[in-house]
């Protein structure tokens, strides 16, 4: 829309009238030198000088406090590897996966303190074995809590509902092992085991199965049944990682634009093929990094596989057997440790948990990232 | 045709009925998380409420097998523990994530650092804990609370970190900028405007740190060690809510199990006072009063 | 009284992109100057480098000088000195959402340490005063947050604040752009008003805006200052047709 110049109404400074609001009309007293309070504020600031000493120092500081992430790290790598070197001379690589005949029962013999044998056999499987039962557990239920919370939820339960995974993922690892103890053991001896020696004991399954060394009294549910053991340490981790795989898969599940879905809807698609293939199919990756963010976490579990386990140093296939994990023979013996050797045996197992779950956990974060793409990542 | 049409409707009741079975098993895993979860806090609130009372907070533990006195000592002890390792875990992560937010922001160092921060959230609790016993307990040759605190401080600074982070980005602009124009030096601008407007949120992460590290027991166990007597001391084993909790669980003896139920529910008090006040404080938003 | 400001020679990029090219310009003490020009052609990023705002970007690069009064900005002071003498005020108000009316206006001074009580009292109440802001919010002083205002008088708070530190110049960023016009035309008899103690730069969208406040006017087309004369000139015979152009709405 042109306009003239001439349409231009310009104000001339004679032209304009009327004061200001807020009282006496400023333009009658020129005020800046008339008011000392005002020059006296200039001449404070003037005097006021650079800050840029202060500058420098304080982003110094906070630079230095941000770096100590990385010093941290690195103290942690360098005092694990000093403190192990004594059982790395003496063992070396085979630590992780030699072992000795015990001449007397003429079984493997593992983890002898008080004769200074240490291999880390026994421990590197309780841990694998435990995580996986977990793992099977808590990988399908967590999923299956994400997406009923994300496609299906709803709108008055949503919150609630992420209030309590909030809440499971924050209980502190010496709780879940206290209600493990006291519940869940008992629980498992008395009616879940049962249900599973009946089935893998079955002579009906055992002459169809038996080639596999996975049923009858020799297999994954033979032995005797404590309660405590692998099974067990298996389910509690599942309950205590479920939360962040669940909550994870949530994150990237969100992240999945809707104009994916509509697309997938728009050809027909009934609800659980569009999360299956406009979600699920897009979001996979992320989701396969949440599942190994879950591995890590039951890697590293302390306290309530302690608890749980059962802590003896031995492999048995069953998984009524009791064993020990990385993390929960480090916590069992550390502090009575008998000799220089049995601590730094110890030192060394931490050393390779360290090592392990700074790998799953950089593999893991960098797919949910790839994902989300740099969304910020709830702190867990 | 007909056979198509019938071909087609086949299909689709296939279909339908995958559709709710998948609805059918997303519900059902649901309600398996759901159920663990309360059944844990039933069996907690039961256990531990019947266990709760006066002595508990003020007695220390009676000797092996007799029956009766408390956890003062653990609770006095967890206390002196967080109070060493907020001292050390706070202001150093505060700082982190001022640098990350204010002074690194998109620098390929502050990635690293961000990334190396959460990789460290992640690595097993005990693993610091021998790291701080290497660091602390060895050269001082006994344990103490000071080593315990140190493990539990150097845990929470990456989690402080991130999350000051995550609060001071949500900061407008404009904020900075208004400081700036005024010719406030950078590092008043920093600490009085923007850290000070991103504060709920920065409050917020520190106690959710807190509230993590105080269940925190794998550390413990060779730097603290515990201590069934009242201590306060720096220099010497002391006790810890967590910990006790553990070797209560363990022990033999039914009435150290009812202390140890009466010690899991106040740390589970603890951890849901403090995720329901971040949660409250993060719906209200960071921004008080902002429009 | 404010100062007058010389620009010589002045370049700015944001990373590659040359954003100001070769401006020279004498902007008067104690009058009110606008600058005008279509989106994007600089006249926020001119203004930005009166106060060394400009370089808070990390890929912002300038050269040239930039005197305010005998001061050369850029050699001879740091950024943090200068903007204590060149105060701005933002497209949208930007009140510090955590402090009351009183600290808001006053953060300026607090925040460099100043604590005389009775001399901050006396300059809030003269620099609300001067932001025609003190009849509306004298009762609520430190009950309301700065926050809690209307636009127009969130504006007007800070350009209290702006004033509270005494600037020699005050630079005005499109000032009325997100209020209403109400408000619009109170900010426009403020600056009006102000003029006779500060030197005040305004950029402004708004051609009828920039006739009715400035005494001088600058017409910024990509990146280079086109036409810099009185204002009665520029709106009623510019020498340069792009002005022209401009003015009459052929474009922008």
């Amino acid at each position: 829309m042109t306009v003239s110049l001439s349409e231009i109404k310009i104000r001339t400074p004679e032209k304009f009238s009327g004061p200001p609001d807020g009282g006496a009309s400023p333009s009658s007293t020129p005020l800046a030198s008339a008011n000392p309070a005002v020059s006296e504020v200039r001449a404070y600031l003037l005097a006021r000088g650079n800050s840029a000493h202060a500058d420098r120092f304080f982003s110094g500081v906070m630079g230095a406090c941000a770096l100590s992430i990385f010093a941290i790290v690195a103290l942690i790598a360098i005092e694990l590897v000093l403190q192990s070197q004594l059982t790395w001379h003496k063992f070396g690589l085979s630590f992780f996966y030699k072992f000795n005949i015990d001449p007397d029962t003429h079984l493997p013999l593992f983890w002898d303190p008080v004769n200074g044998i240490f291999y880390a056999v026994p421990f590197l499987y309780g841990t694998l074995v435990s995580s996986l039962v977990a793992l099977c557990i808590a990988v399908p239920l967590a999923i299956g809590v994400a997406i009923f919370l994300t496609e299906m939820c709803p709108r008055f339960l949503r919150s609630p509902l992420s209030f309590m995974t909030e809440l499971l993922a924050a209980i502190p690892s010496v709780v879940y092992g206290l209600w493990a103890v006291f519940v869940l053991v008992p629980l498992l001896r008395e009616h879940i085991n049962p249900i599973f020696i009946g089935i893998f004991s079955n002579s009906a399954v055992v002459k169809l199965f038996g080639w596999t060394h996975l049923v009858g009294d020799d297999g994954l549910f033979g032995g005797v049944n404590l309660g405590l053991g692998l099974l067990a340490a298996g389910v509690i981790l599942a309950v205590m990682i479920l939360p962040i795989i669940a909550s994870l898969t949530r994150e990237v599940m969100t992240a999945v634009p809707n104009s994916q879905r509509e697309a997938v809807l728009a050809l027909g698609a009934t609800r659980w093929e569009m999360i299956r293939v406009g979600v699920l199919r897009n979001a996979r990756i992320g989701i396969v990094g949440s599942i190994i963010l879950g591995l890590g976490r039951a890697l590293g579990e302390t306290m309530a596989v302690a608890m749980v386990i059962g802590n003896s140093p031995e492999i048995h296939r069953s998984l009524l057997s009791t064993g020990h994990s990385m993390a929960s023979v480090i916590a069992n013996e550390f502090s009575e440790a008998t000799s220089d050797l049995h601590r730094s045996a110890l030192v060394e197992i931490g050393l390779a948990l360290f090592i392990v779950t700074i790998i799953v956990n950089a593999l893991a974060r960098g797919l949910v990232w790839v994902v989300t793409r740099g969304t910020p990542a709830r702190v867990q | 045709m007909k056979k198509q049409i019938k071909k087609h409707s086949a299909r689709s009741a296939i279909r339908a009925t995958a559709d709710h079975v998948a609805t059918g098993l997303a519900i059902l895993a649901s309600i398996l998380v759901v159920v663990p979860l309360i059944a844990i806090f039933v069996y907690l609130v039961y256990k531990g409420a019947s266990s709760l009372n006066l002595a508990f907070f003020t007695q220390i533990p009676k000797p092996e097998g007799e029956v009766g006195g408390g956890m003062a000592n653990a609770i006095a002890g967890s206390a002196l523990l967080l109070g060493i390792a907020s001292v050390l875990g706070i202001p150093v992560g505060i700082g982190g994530g001022i640098y990350l937010a204010e002074f690194g922001r998109g620098t390929r160092l502050a990635n690293a650092i961000r990334f190396t921060a959460d990789v460290l959230n992640g690595v097993p609790s005990i693993v610091m804990g021998i790291a701080a016993y290497s660091l602390v307990v060895v050269p001082q040759h006994h344990f103490s609370a000071f080593s315990g605190g140190v493990a539990l401080g150097i845990m929470m600074i990456p989690t402080v970190t991130r999350t000051t982070e995550e609060m001071l980005l949500m900061v407008p602009n404009s904020v900075r900028e208004a400081a700036l124009g005024l010719g406030v030096p950078n590092w008043r601008s920093v600490l009085s405007i923007t850290l000070r407007t991103a504060s709920p949120g920065v409050i917020t992460g520190c106690m959710l740190a807190f509230a993590r590290v105080a269940g925190e027991t794998a550390p413990l166990i060779f730097t603290a060690l515990g201590n069934e007597f009242w201590s306060m001391s720096l220099n010497q084993p002391i006790a810890a809510l967590p910990l006790q909790i553990y070797i209560y669980a363990i022990s033999p003896y039914d009435d150290q199990h009812r202390l140890a139920w009466a010690g899991a529910l106040v740390l589970i008090v603890l951890i849901v006072l403090a995720v329901s006040l971040v949660r409250y404080v993060a719906s209200r938003g960071i921004l008080k009063g902002a429009s | 009284m404010g100062v007058g400001i010389e620009v010589i020679n002045l370049n700015a990029w944001y990373g590659t992109n040359h954003t100001l090219q070769d401006i020279q310009l004498n902007i008067p003490a104690n009058h009110a100057t606008a600058l005008i020009g279509p989106s994007g052609c600089g006249k926020s990023t001119f203004v930005r480098c009166l106060n060394r705002m400009h370089e808070t970007n990390p890929i912002a690069k300038v050269t040239g000088t930039v005197r305010i009064g005998d001061l050369d900005i850029y050699e001879d002071a740091s950024p943090v000195e200068i903007r204590r003498r060149v105060g701005m005020v933002f497209q949208r108000p930007n009140p510090f959402p955590t402090m009351s009316i009183y600290d808001n206006v006053a953060s300026g001074l607090k925040l460099n340490g100043y604590s005389n009580r009775k001399s901050l009292d006396e300059i809030v109440e003269k620099s609300l005063r001067n932001a025609a802001l003190w009849t509306e919010v004298k009762d609520d002083l430190k009950k309301k947050s700065g926050a809690s205002l209307s636009g127009g008088q969130q504006q007007r708070m800070c350009i209290a604040r702006a004033l509270a530190v005494d600037p020699e110049v005050l630079l005005m960023d499109e000032p009325a752009s997100a209020l209403d016009p109400v408000s619009t035309s109170k900010i426009e008899d403020l600056i009006f008003e102000l003029k006779s103690q500060y030197t005040i730069v305004i950029v402004t969208h708004n051609m009828q805006q920039a006739a009715r406040v400035a005494e001088k006017t600058g017409f910024f087309l990509n990146g280079r200052m086109v036409e810099f004369d009185s204002t009665h000139k520029i709106f009623t015979n510019p020498s340069d047709k792009r002005t022209e152009d401009y003015i009459t709405g052929r474009f922008g």
